[in-house]
């Protein structure tokens, strides 16, 4: 009944392991530590008593083998790139090379302190310097800060470095304009800089078309936020005549990254007219999700905006670099210290091992990836947008839904088949959504396999509809009950309880 | 290219299923006009080897903590990482997985970010923790959002002994945010003044930011601070740089802290050039509702069998979209729980010894360099791992010096401090042997 046939989904021998309260038994120890070389001062002697504490607990005493076996089993109940196909629409769950992570451990990077001086330090920013001068050529602006974290981090640094401009002009304004397809990250973003969200609607091709933006658009208008391409995998179009009637007003021309990867070496946004981008390295430049993170999203930017850039920027004096902290419009700091650094080592690796021909071929593999999934499940799968798209492709459940069954048992019978689900229910404006975006580092067999897969679901939806709805079948649990989850929230182990 | 696995011959039989003769063909919405007509500018392909090697040669321009004795902490701290941390978060289930939205299949890292979150209450003794923010000083930023939206108040009181990076990304997050802030001097022994808290507190104040440690490495009177914030209904946010000192310090959670923020790259990450690092985040359970980040929670399966899952998702950006309690997604995950890793491999036991290790052996080189003609303590207070020197050379020349002798000296806290550019700030970890705390003294001292 709920066998996969000759899919990949099968189930290896999967060990249970509860959380690590309660494991061990006293005085065990995990760790080794060398003894004091210094007097053995009372901590008493030297902290007041009363800011002292007198033990953990509820910690856990566990040895070594204890804390490899704990994590080591409770790892194996992860899907991953590593494992198999991973098609996240708009996460860009690429393949990411080991070679990175070596790199990323040198000592000379991983044990270097950001505060060391500059000339014990050129290394660490040559590489930042020429990582900056790679990611304007590819976004075609001119100054990138590397400083934020993660996406929605540079969205706000870009958002910010926006309002300090319209300000250092004589007014923030008070409005930013999001077609309905972006992310949840753009509202919330401007809600943060202090801006009222104007939503935008797309025009029947499933892109925002310039006449909707004239309408509103308007001098108290800071910016628009758009993603392209867009978050139906299409191309905006119209996005330079979008940006000029943007900049006609005064506003400013915000491009949300999360899909850079199937532009990039084919077109680049400073070409359309945009004025700022986030690249988030932990898509496109292959930095790993490790699970929700660590990212960085640094944001690349045209001169005009370079005055309000967070400090430092790396800039280069003659032969040598240095950071420059000496930036009286900037809009401050997003972080401590001068970025994620580690995480720009993986991505810079990344793109000298890719070469300008790589990164291309990348982004047209992607597209070349995405096509083939959209023409293999058209028809099998109802498509919302009937044309060609770029690194992702959007079906909707509406074909299944006769049957009774939803994006949601799509998504979990695919589990069983040996895939990681597509994003889901989003883009809002595509109801019951399955976004599908293959990236470039997957085969064609891989692609086949998952045609099969899914075209095997159709049918399944069809011939035996119950069974869907109570997939995945072969994980070692199954569905959630979330509500239960969000009405007695239990976050945290508790001694005792 | 070895990261792309489709032949031509592959993506020519791909191009004839799809019915077109060119990847142009399918990019034909890209007006022509916008299109790249060069290679980018970015140097050809390196193979392997080469990488490695350029990547080497990189690094090796850098000073780096097995080639220098390191005496500079400021935030970012030297600390050890037992080997098993780096091994288990190379495991690819762990690192290359994306945030945990099917849990079915993210059981192993939805269990381990549990596990983290209680292990961050256990060592802040807080009640709820989320699932990490990007480091400590974004996360103490978010921490004054949420101070605003639960009192409803605009002023902020900010203790100057905080990192000031901190204090400089907190009026950066919260400068279109209508909030006003103050900051209030430190004392000779190096901590707040209670007396100019108490001056600034009043009726409109969110809440009061201290770091303790603090940035001096002087250890705050947290219960004396939370009294006089919570006197006039305010909330005591303490911002935590260096967590290993909770291994022995009163836990900010029993101190009456109201929000606990900390940066946790010392526990198993390291130093990265500073980053990346992961933010703690920890606060009551009433103010479940108000905070920021992902929350993992425990429930049960279909079947009944316990199970985790992200949960109360409609405080965040993508269901609540310009209503959101933040805007954060990607967060630190692996950085959190290789935190996680730490200190569990560590136990009660490690925490509480390390953290010893660290408070005397500071205290060892306080005393030695204290010793030294020209150079004093700035301040009388106790301190943890890091303490503030005088001295009557120029810091910056002092630190010069000290290079020539593989010694990276600490912070030349006239950066950060006009009041205190005749001092340098010194950290002192377990990394450190006697021998480096007798070269650094004999150093300073002049002697060869």
């Amino acid at each position: 009944m709920s066998g996969t046939g000759n899919t990949v989904g099968t189930r290896g021998l999967v060990l249970n392991e509860p959380l690590i309260f309660g494991q061990g038994s006293p005085g065990r120890v995990g760790y080794s530590l060398p003894p004091s070389d210094v007097p053995e001062k009372k901590a008493e002697a030297l902290i007041p008593r009363r800011l002292l504490r007198d033990g953990i607990p509820g910690l856990p005493e566990v040895s070594e083998v204890d804390v490899i076996r704990h994590y080591t089993r409770i790892s194996q109940w992860n899907y991953c790139v590593d494992l198999g196909f991973y098609p996240l629409g708009s996460c860009t769950m690429k393949y990411n090379p080991r070679i990175n992570e070596d790199m990323a451990r040198l000592p000379g990077f991983a044990k270097a302190h950001p505060y060391q001086p500059e000339e014990l330090s050129q290394g660490a920013l040559q590489l930042m310097w020429e990582l900056e001068q790679y990611l304007a050529d590819v976004s075609g602006l001119d100054r990138v800060t590397l400083q934020p974290s993660a996406g929605a981090h540079g969205e706000l640094t870009g958002l910010m470095m926006i309002r300090a401009y319209h300000t250092s002009r004589g007014n923030p304004r008070s409005k930013v304009l999001i077609p309905d397809s972006a992310h949840g990250t753009n509202p919330a973003t401007s809600a943060l800089c202090g801006y009222r969200v104007v939503p935008v609607k797309e025009g029947p091709r499933g892109v925002v078309e310039a006449k909707a933006v004239a309408e509103v658009m308007d001098e108290e208008v800071a910016a628009i936020m758009v993603t392209n391409p867009n978050t139906l995998g299409l191309f905006e179009e119209n996005i330079v005549d979008v940006a000029k009637i943007v900049h006609a007003k005064g506003g400013q021309v915000y491009c949300d990254g999360a899909n850079l990867n199937s532009v990039m070496g084919i077109s680049r946004p400073g070409d359309w007219g945009v004025d700022v981008i986030q690249i988030n390295l932990h898509k496109t430049f292959s930095q790993p999700h490790g699970g929700g993170g660590p990212g960085a999203g640094p944001v690349a930017l045209r001169k005009h905006l370079a005055p309000f850039m967070p400090f430092p920027t790396v800039e280069k004096k003659g032969n040598r670099f240095v950071l420059d902290y000496q930036r009286p419009k900037s809009i401050g700091k997003v972080r401590a210290f001068a970025a994620s650094f580690g995480v720009l080592v993986r991505s810079y690796t990344y793109i000298r091992s890719m070469g300008a021909a790589g990164l291309r071929r990348a982004a047209e593999v992607a597209i070349l990836n995405a096509n083939y999934i959209l023409s293999q499940l058209k028809g099998v799968y109802h498509l919302p947008y009937d044309r060609h798209c770029m690194h992702e492709c959007v079906f909707s459940d509406a074909l299944q839904a006769r049957n009774d069954i939803h994006t949601l048992d799509i998504a979990k019978r695919l589990i069983d088949y040996g895939f990681h689900p597509p994003t889901i229910y989003f883009p809002l404006i595509v109801k019951g959504a399955l976004m599908i975006e293959p990236t470039e580092t997957e085969s064609k067999e891989t692609l086949d396999q998952f045609i099969a897969a899914m075209r095997r679901i159709a049918q399944e939806a069809q011939e035996n509809p119950e069974m869907l709805r109570l997939a995945p079948h072969n994980p070692r649990v199954t569905r959630m009950n979330e509500t239960k989850a969000a009405r007695e929230p239990k976050l945290r182990w508790q001694p005792g309880r | 290219m070895r990261y792309i696995p489709n032949t031509d011959a592959d993506c020519r039989a791909m191009l004839q299923a799809i019915g077109v003769r060119s990847v142009e063909e399918l990019f034909g919405d890209i007006p022509p006009a916008v299109r790249l007509k060069r290679p980018l500018k970015v140097p050809p392909a390196m193979s392997e080897p080469e990488v490695g090697r350029h990547l080497r040669a990189l690094a090796a321009q850098n000073a780096d903590a097995d080639r220098y004795s390191m005496f500079l902490g400021a935030g970012c701290y030297n600390h050890f990482s037992p080997a098993i941390i780096n091994h288990l978060v190379l495991r690819g289930e762990f690192l290359t997985p994306y945030t945990p939205y099917q849990p079915e299949v993210s059981q192993g890292t939805l269990q381990a970010l549990y596990e983290y979150q209680s292990l961050v209450c256990l060592l802040t003794a807080m009640e709820v923790s989320n699932a990490s923010m990007y480091e400590g000083a974004s996360a103490t930023a978010e921490a004054v959002l949420m101070a605003q939206r639960v009192t409803g108040r605009n002023e902020v009181v900010l203790a100057r002994a905080v990192h000031p990076e901190y204090r400089t990304v907190t009026r950066t997050y919260a400068s279109q945010l209508g909030i006003s802030f103050r900051e209030v001097p430190f004392t000779e022994a190096g901590v707040t003044d209670p007396t100019q808290v108490r001056k600034a507190l009043g009726e409109k104040v969110a809440c009061l930011v201290v770091q303790s440690p603090n940035f001096f490495g002087g250890i705050e009177d947290l219960p004396q601070l939370a009294e006089a914030a919570h006197a006039v209904g305010a909330l005591l946010v303490v911002a935590v740089a260096e967590p290993v000192a909770l291994g022995l310090l009163k836990p900010p959670g029993e101190c009456g802290a109201d929000i606990v923020t900390a940066e946790g790259a010392g526990l198993g990450t390291g130093l990265n050039y500073g980053g990346p690092a992961v933010g703690f985040f920890a606060t009551r359970e009433k103010f479940i509702r108000h905070m920021p980040g992902r929350l993992v929670g425990q429930t049960v399966d279909r079947e009944g069998r316990t199970g985790y899952v992200l949960t109360l998702a409609t405080r965040e950006q993508h269901i609540r979209r310009e209503k959101a309690t933040s805007n954060i997604c990607t967060s630190e995950s692996l950085i959190a729980n290789m935190s996680g890793m730490y200190m569990v491999t560590m136990g009660p036991q490690g925490l509480r010894e390390v953290a010893l290790l660290n408070l005397r052996k500071a205290a060892y080189a306080k005393e030695q360099l204290a010793k030294i003609r020209g150079c004093s303590l700035r301040f009388t207070g106790p301190t943890f791992n890091e303490f503030v020197l005088r001295t009557k050379r120029k810091p910056g020349e002092v630190l010069t010096g000290l290079l020539k002798r593989q010694i990276i000296g600490g912070l030349d806290l006239g950066r950060f401090y006009p009041e205190l550019k005749d001092c340098l700030l010194v950290c002192v970890t377990e990394q450190n042997s006697r021998t480096e705390i007798d070269a650094l003294a004999k150093a300073l001292g002049g002697g060869r």
